[in-house]
């Protein structure tokens, strides 16, 4: 383990200075710890300072030891204040550069980081990397994401046969600079249901796998392509990821954990997705769609993105460090979802690796400051209480006419919190150590001058801040979007760190196909649907995803792309695939939250006994086959078959979910209800065909795994199934069968049923089963 | 009938205990069941493989035994002693000494802060004569064996932040826990269970609920998340198997499962697939260990009287801290307990009288039977709640009945083992018991102390997220060295 870390490591170190490198060397060992010929500031130098000396000698001032700042060469060339002769960095000259004495000293007085500091020391490598840099000059340059993108040249490739769009191009160029070949095309099968669960969540059916089986004609991918991204599912798929982000549940989150109605929102997100709306126009509406001049209420019902955080219910709080609380939620999610970046470091202090000033964080926390809203609006109580101050009712006539996607399914009173700003501008401090009643200096609407300064010329208001968001030179806003798109479907972003473009962040492993992407995403217009597409025609997206022995030695991580993506499904999808593989799964879009089977007592044991939500009622008939993105999330306890799989507890936004493989996902897989339902009811689906045993495992194997078994794979299971009508008795079998209420059809064969349940059950529990292949 | 019921476990218990003898069945048989790498993450041989270089130095605690009253019990009925409190009962709280302090909005509106005492008394105990009230004879006939700390403050004082502060570091959520912190740090000692197990109970009094973000796993990874048993028929969740279903069948499934899996390593060369049988494998060997750890019944008599008769109860905090220990002695790095039912802003002296009834004889059990098996000194086991309570009542003040609100500037806690300097009482607050006088103890503090008993430098156990490194004490903290022995 240690050592596979360690050599993913020098690997991305490796290709990282291959990225400015230019050698062209061909079938270099990963672990080389080569020089490249060309020191890259942004590339080679900054990860080292940035993390081991900016701590002390950074941007933030008042931590700054010795009045030295090496983030910017100004201060880094300047004589030392302590020491006038002395200077940090003299470019060229080695001998009379402090800096390199100081790391590479012994003398515990002297050295650099301080012992004191817990920072480590810089390695052999680093040492030589700094000492090349300093010869060639010490240049520094701005930092790669807060340089705008600009379209690259698309690079040459030697193998022309092998691209089929622009994306291939940059992939490709990269793989050959290492001596990569790319995988070949996956095969159709595993292809389909590659595509169906990053563009439907969904496995194909039968019929769909039949078609494009059969279909020959050149562009039959093409077609599946869009025959899959014109279904509803499609919104639905894009819009899961959304949720993480904007930390949507169907609970307050603090304490009481009283229920909310925030679910019309969700449906407005998946309705965005399939109607694809710019995501110029679907940022703007969630972030100022309330102040847009003769808004829509679809654009209000939008804004409540900025809703989704959690509020208080907690009688004896104080109420303006809640208030305060919302509003840094805000800030924060701000930065990390539609920018890439971590502003909350600034919070509290000047950032310290970003150049991001406290005042900067609350000129942004401005924007956020004026909602017309209370920390403490209401404890907790009836369906008054589901949506806070400001909100907006949704009629049933709303319904009928413009918020046709809204599912209220009654007639009952339905609230949404949303945004709105009181009449009265909010003054805002700058909040000493981040605390709610220690003000500062007072600030005004702006934004961090190192990322765009805020025009004067934009209205000093959300609108002006999402018109910010979408300038043409705002560096982060597309490239952010691209990224988290591509790691959805690759399971890798080309910046890893999703959330942190900063300093501190991974650097791009492709920077030209991040920028391509980015600059082609903005001239279209905003096209979510088209970049979606994009990606998924390319043949890098196509790829087998087969890992070659040699290339996961020498890219574990898949860096390279030169396989394609081969990953577990998400916690929601894995519900979606057994329901849907079963016949069991309810289609039904949007609505009210439901709670199927979980686990008794979870809740009961957390709760403090107070507000809708203290037992859990579970919900019976359809609503216990509805998708996993619609089972009701408690924050204080959010759905368990969900957490063991890695889903957010959409306490705070989440850009990225961790992907665990632990033995608690294998007990859930054998033993929750959910599962033995699914295999039971396919089980007596399928007997009920009039074919043999081994047509009925057939089917069920193609409709779980979305491929034809193979005859090795058929042998296994037939012989299986064969032991299990031996070996089952009716007393055991009517013990298994008892699970779920979805009823048994009656004058079923209780030993039989039983039999082929099991064989199901098996096939659910394959790796291949819950794995996008 | 309780006690019919009790005799009658006993003798079972007894006989159970004696044939399980000749069986040899304990933690060293269950030994053999280990599986190396369970729950210790997705690869590597031992503990120290989490981070080189930890432990730090020698530590003194293996493992973390954490009695959370969750609620925030009174330190003014249990271990801080104020007679003058009840010398000027029904007396304005001086204004000179609430000084600045900001009051939650339950009693910041209340037009008088009447000072209430106790209406419990106290005694002193053991040789260093420490003051314990009537509500907790057990906990006080203990005195000789645990520390009690009559001066830990926090910065929160609302249940939810102060909480979340206690179990994290921080107040806001989304921070990994301290089990999460010391999984993270020094893995799991034996392999076939969690490093980080959670164990919930309810009493009474006044709840406020907890929040699976207080075993949250943060930014790290998620087999670091504290892993909630119960003493319900199901310890685990999904553990059990369906019915119908026997250990053979199960063997039987998970044997064509490997063969079909290994079917697609061998075409796909992922290590995951190979990773995901050895899961199964591994939930399967849970299966067989985590029941026999989580079965009470072979608890001899002289334990079971110990702890009290609701420690054959599932579900109670008495059950709960006897599965502690058993926990713990198999190797569970960190226990976490919680018992909610503290929160008594009103009706005090009768609801706290409940919550002390459920938890002072088996508080105190635990720490005598791990003295008795000599696991004291490695086993660190903490007691408290995450704030104290004011000294002047909420609401009205009766002789024999008031209430306290959230009060943040001083309260007790009690530590015992795992190096911590048994029978004595560390710190002083003013006879208001309103201040701290002497010795002063942050929640950082706190923290940092507890990682030092397990060898580790809390400036040091650190995990880069979003830019950051981010530590259990933040970027605070100092290890209570007066404490330690």
């Amino acid at each position: 383990m240690r050592l596979k870390v360690f050599i993913a490591v020098l690997f991305v170190a490796g290709v990282l200075i291959g990225v400015n490198a230019c050698h062209s060397s061909s079938e270099k060992s990963v672990a080389s710890e080569d020089i490249p010929d060309t020191i890259s500031y942004n590339f080679n130098i900054r990860p080292i300072l940035s993390d081991k000396c900016f701590k002390c000698h950074g941007p933030d001032a008042n931590k700054r030891q010795a009045n030295l700042r090496l983030d910017i060469p100004e201060s880094a060339y300047a004589a030392l204040k302590d020491d006038p002769k002395t200077h940090a960095l003299v470019p060229g000259d080695l001998g009379a550069s402090e800096l390199y004495r100081r790391v590479t000293s012994t003398d515990s007085e002297e050295m650099m980081p301080t012992p004191k500091s817990g920072l480590k020391r810089l390695t052999p490598y680093e040492v030589a990397l700094v000492k090349k840099w300093i010869r060639q000059g010490a240049k520094y340059e701005k930092h790669w994401a807060f340089v705008p993108p600009k379209s690259p040249a698309i690079p040459a490739v030697e193998d022309k046969a092998w691209p089929k769009n622009t994306i291939d191009y940059f992939v490709l160029h990269k793989q050959e600079q290492k001596g990569f070949t790319p995988n070949p095309e996956a095969d159709k099968e595993r292809l389909l249901k590659r595509l169906s669960f990053d563009l439907n969540g969904l496995p194909p059916d039968i019929a769909t796998m039949d078609k494009f089986l059969a279909d020959k004609r050149p562009d039959a991918y093409e077609r599946m392509v869009d025959e899959l991204m014109a279904r509803p599912q499609y919104g639905e798929k894009m819009a899961l990821h959304w949720l993480d982000i904007a930390r949507f549940a169907d609970s307050h989150g603090y304490q009481d954990d009283n229920y909310r109605t925030q679910w019309p929102w969700r449906d407005w997100v998946i309705h965005a997705y399939n109607e694809n709306l710019p995501y110029k126009d679907f940022i703007t509406w969630q972030l100022a769609g309330d102040l847009i001049p003769n808004h829509t209420e679809e654009q209000l019902l939008a804004t409540g993105f900025n809703r989704n955080h959690k509020i208080t219910e907690e009688g004896g709080v104080i109420d303006e460090e809640y208030r305060v609380s919302y509003v840094t939620d805000r800030t924060n999610t701000f930065g990390k979802a539609l920018l890439g970046i971590s502003l909350e470091c600034a919070h509290c202090h000047d950032h310290k690796f970003d150049p991001f000033s406290q005042k900067e964080y609350y000129q942004v926390f401005s924007f956020f400051n004026s909602v017309k809203e209370a920390g403490l609006q209401s404890t907790v109580g009836g369906p008054e209480t589901y949506a806070k101050r400001p909100m907006m009712q949704i009629s049933n006539a709303d319904v009928k006419n413009i918020l046709k996607f809204v599912n209220k399914q009654d007639t009952g009173r339905l609230i949404v919190s949303v945004m709105g700003d009181s009449e009265v501008y909010r003054k805002t401090y700058i909040l000493k150590r981040g605390n709610y009643d220690t003000h500062g200096d007072e600030v005004f609407p702006g934004t961090p001058k190192a990322i765009l300064p805020f025009n004067p010329n934009y209205p000093k208001n959300r609108l002006g801040l999402a018109e910010w968001l979408f300038d043409d030179k705002n560096p982060l806003t597309a490239r952010a979007y691209v990224n988290q798109i591509w790691e959805e479907f690759f399971g890798r972003g080309i910046v890893k760190t999703l959330g942190d473009f900063g300093m501190q962040g991974d650097l791009p492993s492709n920077p030209e196909l991040l920028d391509w992407l980015a600059v082609d995403f903005k001239t279209h217009g905003w096209n979510i649907k088209r970049l979606v597409k994009e990606i998924v025609m390319s043949a890098t997206y196509r790829q087998s995803a087969v890992v070659a022995p040699d290339k996961y030695k020498n890219d574990p991580d898949n860096v390279l792309l030169a396989r394609g993506p081969r990953k577990r499904l998400p916690a929601e999808f894995i519900r979606d695939m057994v329901l849907a593989s079963s016949g069991l799964l309810n289609k039904t879009i949007g609505g009210p939250s439901v709670n199927p089977y979980q686990p008794p007592g979870l809740w009961e044991s957390t709760t403090s006994g107070r507000g809708q939500l203290a037992s859990y009622r579970q919900v019976h008939g359809p609503n216990l086959y509805r998708r996993g993105m619609y089972t009701l999330i408690k924050r204080t306890s959010p759905p368990v078959e969900m957490a063991i799989f890695d889903a957010s507890n959409r306490d705070q936004c989440e850009v990225m979910r961790l992907r665990t493989n632990t033995p608690l996902q294998a007990l859930e897989m054998m033993n929750d209800p959910t599962m033995l339902e699914s295999a039971r009811v396919l089980s007596a689906k399928l007997l009920q065909e009039k074919n043999q045993p081994k047509d009925k495992i057939y089917e069920a194997f193609r409709r779980i795994i979305c491929r034809k078994p193979s005859g090795q794979e058929m042998t296994i299971l037939n012989s299986y199934y064969a032991d299990q009508l031996k070996s089952m008795n009716e007393k055991n079998a009517e013990k298994l069968l008892n699970v779920g209420e979805y009823p048994i059809p009656a004058g079923m064969d209780k030993i039989t049923l039983a039999a082929m349940m099991k064989v199901i059950d098996t096939i659910y529990n394959l790796e291949e089963a819950i794995t996008k292949t | 009938m309780e006690k019919e019921f009790l005799e009658h476990r006993l003798g079972i218990n007894r006989r159970k205990f004696l044939s399980s003898l000749s069986l040899g069945i304990g933690s060293v048989a269950l030994g053999s069941l280990l599986i190396p790498d369970l729950f210790s993450g997705l690869g590597g041989d031992n503990a120290a493989d989490f981070i080189p270089g930890l432990p730090n130095f020698a530590p003194k605690a293996k493992r973390i035994i954490y009695l959370f009253q969750d609620g925030a019990p009174s330190q003014l009925e249990s271990f801080d002693y104020k007679p003058k409190l009840r010398e000027m009962m029904g007396q304005e709280l001086p204004a000179s000494v609430r000084g600045n302090q900001i009051l939650t909005g339950m009693t910041a509106n209340q037009k008088s802060y009447p000072l209430a005492g106790s209406f419990y008394d106290f005694k002193q105990y053991g040789k260093n004569g420490a003051w314990v009230s009537d509500l907790f004879p057990h906990i006080g006939s203990i005195a000789d064996d645990i520390c009690i700390i009559k001066t830990i403050y926090t910065e929160a004082i609302n249940h939810d932040p102060a909480l979340t502060f206690f179990q994290t570091g921080a107040q806001q959520g989304n921070r990994p826990s301290m089990g999460s912190w010391v999984s993270y740090g020094l893995g799991s000692e034996n392999k076939n269970l969690p490093a980080f197990t959670v164990l919930l109970s309810k009493g009474k009094g006044n709840g406020q609920g907890v929040y699976s973000k207080l075993w949250s796993n943060g930014f790290l990874d998620s087999i670091h998340q504290g892993v909630l048993f119960s003493s319900s028929e199901n310890p685990v969740l999904y553990l059990n198997d369906p019915d119908g279903l026997d250990r053979q069948e199960r063997r039987k499934m998970l044997d064509k499962l490997a063969e079909l899996n290994d079917i697609s390593a061998k075409e796909f060369h992922d290590p995951e697939i190979t990773t995901k049988v050895q899961q199964y494998e591994m939930a399967y060997r849970m299966q067989t260990a985590v029941p026999d750890i989580m079965d009470v019944s072979k608890e001899p008599d002289d334990i079971v009287k110990l702890y009290g008769p609701d420690c054959l109860v599932p579900g109670t905090y008495a059950a709960n801290c006897l599965l502690a220990r058993k926990l713990s002695e198999n190797g569970v790095r960190f226990v976490q307990l919680y018992h909610q039912g503290w929160d008594q802003h009103t009706n005090l002296p009768k609801e706290m009288a409940g919550q002390a009834m459920d938890v002072d004889q088996a508080s105190a059990a635990l720490v005598t039977d791990l003295k008795q098996r000599g696991l004291l000194d490695e086993t660190l086991v903490i007691w408290g709640g995450e704030f104290g309570r004011t000294n002047y009542s909420q609401g009205k003040l009766l002789k024999d009945n008031y209430g306290r609100d959230h009060h943040p500037r001083c309260f007790s806690i009690w530590m015992a083992g795992g190096g911590i300097t048994p029978g004595i009482v560390y710190g002083e607050t003013d006879d208001f018991g309103y201040n701290i006088v002497r010795n002063p103890v942050h929640v950082h503090d706190f923290h940092a102390t507890i990682l030092n008993q397990l060898g580790i430098d809390h400036t040091k156990l650190t995990f880069k997220s979003l830019g950051r490194r981010y530590r259990l004490t933040d970027v605070a903290g100092n290890v209570v060295r007066d404490i330690i022995s």
